[in-house]
């Protein structure tokens, strides 16, 4: 009886089709957004801030991009890495070879070089698919760290082969990246592009272009029958699931690490977002958040709390204790329900809607 | 049930005898000489006809016979080795899935083709995809044109969910619903097309006689209403021969009959396609 659309009418389809339909939606949305906003600048530590909720928050990105192209578009893709390494050079050369160019432009530009280079590596999809497009797009994600790595050009000739983000300021004295960047002012800015961008994809994944990536998904011989072109609409899907990895990527280099090197992008990186939109769920954006705050927040509280009950004396022991237990929730969740944790969200909320009462 | 509906039942079934008032024009698409063939297998073999605009044409045939290759083939999905269209009087060599669509030919399949994990509304909603002229950043951005076309498709799509009793099921996943309910949740997405020219593949296979009465009177108030040109496979006879116009007989990818349904009945070939021939 909590959480029910009982009495809540719509008059317009505007009003129905409203992305939080329910005033509990509403309210609870409104809620997260005032915590993360306004709350946690306040009260959070530079550990909080920097360790913890940084890498929650980029990875959340890359899990959107890789959902939108692997959940919506029903494209599999391991080169998610590639393309995060991609947004962190293509950002680099930008920063340093136009100093003068906002930091915004240098992401928005990095995204944009890392959507063309999605196209590229997303022709195969137009004849592969499933397992066999997974594989073909680890050429991605090898090919581009190798380019990286070998290639002095990207890295300005640094002889570690280690880019490090000149410092950029979103207006006036206030440093997103470099040294004198706050803890507060990087936070806010990464969470506000996220928080954008997580917009702007749940709105796409519900208009034309999201239907037309589902409807490829699902079924692709009637979607091409209803006019759909197969061809622009999974490369759209590459184009905008490697804007947003690219940018996750430019944000992992310049706001979170501040230097970094090709290998961070690694196979690795590719298998951790896959593994957030999993148990997450696929084809949802709430998800993307959820998975990222599985595999990136629960080994730290994990960790902490191994530590802080005196369970594991040593560091080394509470980290094993660790990737057990990890492995454990992991297969547990994936029984409990194979299609996410967004969709035990949904199954809470639908059992809310009769609590107490058990029918 | 309710007076209207009753009404609405008793309105199509006075219309089904009187549909001779319907006007039935020029000739809207023309099948000329379609060959196709698999490798070794001649699916269809120098198939001709033509269909007139707002009349309802039957394809039957026996199993194999060729029909649903031969809406592949309208739709362009698939390429004959030999043959040509006409549509409205224009000569296209060939026909593509793309070009179809945009012509204004839309289908439902034999063996249902709904995108499973979407809901009703929105897998209506996918036929207007092709009507829809918004910008991604418009989209990403709920913006603008992206806004305004969104609301003026779904007053659209919404008149179709009326007019086919679906409006129970707008926001279930079409995965979930019954087999009856998918089949018109199917027709609805290829009306949401605005068809000229819509292909039902077996659009009744595997219901029961109520929900074949049901879907018979769709496609005849879809006919009557909006004048849109129906070409269906059915292997019930009785349907075929109580709403159709015109009927092809095809057997063994070669046209064996094409008349009236009182013609193609009394076809001596017809009937042996059929039964069998009488030996002495």
């Amino acid at each position: 009886m909590i959480y029910r659309e009982t009495g809540q009418f719509k008059a317009s389809y505007a009003a129905d089709q409203a992305i939080f339909r329910l005033v509990e939606d509403r309210i609870g949305m409104g809620a997260i957004l005032f915590l993360a906003f306004v709350v946690m600048p306040l009260v959070g530590s530079q550990y909080w801030l920097e360790t913890i909720m940084l890498p929650f928050l980029i990875y959340s990105l890359a899990a959107i991009g890789l959902n939108l192209l692997t959940g919506y578009a029903g494209q599999l893709s391991l080169g998610t890495g590639g393309f995060m390494a991609c947004g962190a050079f293509s950002a680099y050369k930008l920063a340093t070879a136009f100093p003068d160019l906002h930091v915004l432009l240098v992401l928005v530009l990095a995204g944009s070089i890392t959507a063309a280079v999605g196209i590229l590596f997303g022709l195969p999809s137009l004849r592969i698919k499933g397992f066999y497009l997974a594989v073909a797009t680890l050429a991605a994600q090898f090919f581009l760290l190798w380019l990286f790595n070998r290639v002095p050009w990207f890295t300005n000739y640094s002889s570690s082969g280690v880019i490090s983000a000149p410092p950029l300021a979103i207006f006036g004295d206030i440093w997103v990246t470099g040294f004198e960047a706050t803890p507060v002012a990087k936070y806010l800015f990464t969470l506000s592009l996220v928080s954008i961008l997580a917009l702007a994809a749940k709105n796409m994944t519900r208009l034309k272009i999201g239907r037309a990536w589902m409807a490829i998904r699902d079924m692709d011989i009637a979607a091409e029958i209803i006019g759909i072109r197969p061809m622009t609409t999974k490369l759209s899907a590459f184009a905008i699931s490697s804007f947003y990895c690219g940018i996750a990527g430019a944000l992992w280099a310049f706001v979170y690490t501040g230097a970094v090197e090709a290998l961070a992008f690694e196979i690795n990186v590719s298998f951790r977002v896959l593994f957030m939109i999993i148990i997450g769920g696929l084809g949802t954006i709430c998800g993307s958040f959820m998975g990222a705050a599985f595999i990136v927040l629960l080994p730290i509280f994990l960790n902490n709390t191994l530590l802080a009950l005196g369970l594991a004396e040593a560091v080394a022991l509470a980290s094993h204790l660790e990737a057990m237990i990890m492995g454990a929730l992991i297969i547990f969740f994936l029984i409990v329900e194979p299609h996410g944790l967004a969709r035990l969200w949904q199954i809470l909320k639908e059992k809310l809607r009769r609590w107490p009462f058990p029918y | 049930m309710t007076t209207a509906a009753t009404d609405l039942r008793l309105d199509s079934r006075q219309a089904a005898t009187g549909r001779r008032q319907r006007r039935i024009g020029g000739v809207l698409l023309a099948v000329e000489n379609v060959s196709l063939r698999f490798g070794g297998v001649q699916a269809l073999s120098g198939v001709s006809f033509d269909v007139r605009q707002g009349e309802i044409r039957a394809i039957i045939g026996p199993n194999g016979a060729g029909k649903s290759s031969m809406l592949n083939v309208i739709n362009g999905f698939y390429q004959p080795q030999e043959g040509s269209f006409v549509w409205k009087g224009e000569r296209l060599a060939r026909m593509r899935p793309h070009l179809a669509a945009t012509l204004g030919i839309a289908r439902t399949f034999q063996n249902i083709a709904l995108f499973k994990g979407m809901t009703t509304l929105d897998n209506i909603m996918t036929g207007r995809i092709l009507k829809m002229r918004a910008s991604f950043l418009e989209q990403a951005l709920w913006w603008g044109r992206a806004r305004r076309e969104e609301l003026a498709h779904r007053a659209f799509v919404e008149r179709i969910i009326d007019f086919l009793e679906i409006q129970h099921i707008r926001h279930t996943p079409v995965g979930k619903l019954p087999y009856g309910l998918q089949k018109r949740v199917e027709l609805a997405r290829a009306l949401a097309m605005e068809p000229e020219l819509l292909l039902l593949d077996e659009p009744m296979a595997g219901m029961n006689l109520e929900e074949k009465e049901d879907m018979c009177r769709f496609i005849l108030d879809v006919n009557e209403e909006f004048g849109t040109t129906v070409v269906l496979i059915e292997h019930d006879m009785g349907v075929v021969m109580d709403i159709s116009d015109r009927v092809v007989v095809l057997d063994y990818g070669k046209l064996l009959a094409d008349g009236t349904p009182d013609e193609v009945r009394n076809d001596p070939r017809v009937i042996e396609a059929y039964l069998g021939l009488v030996h002495d």
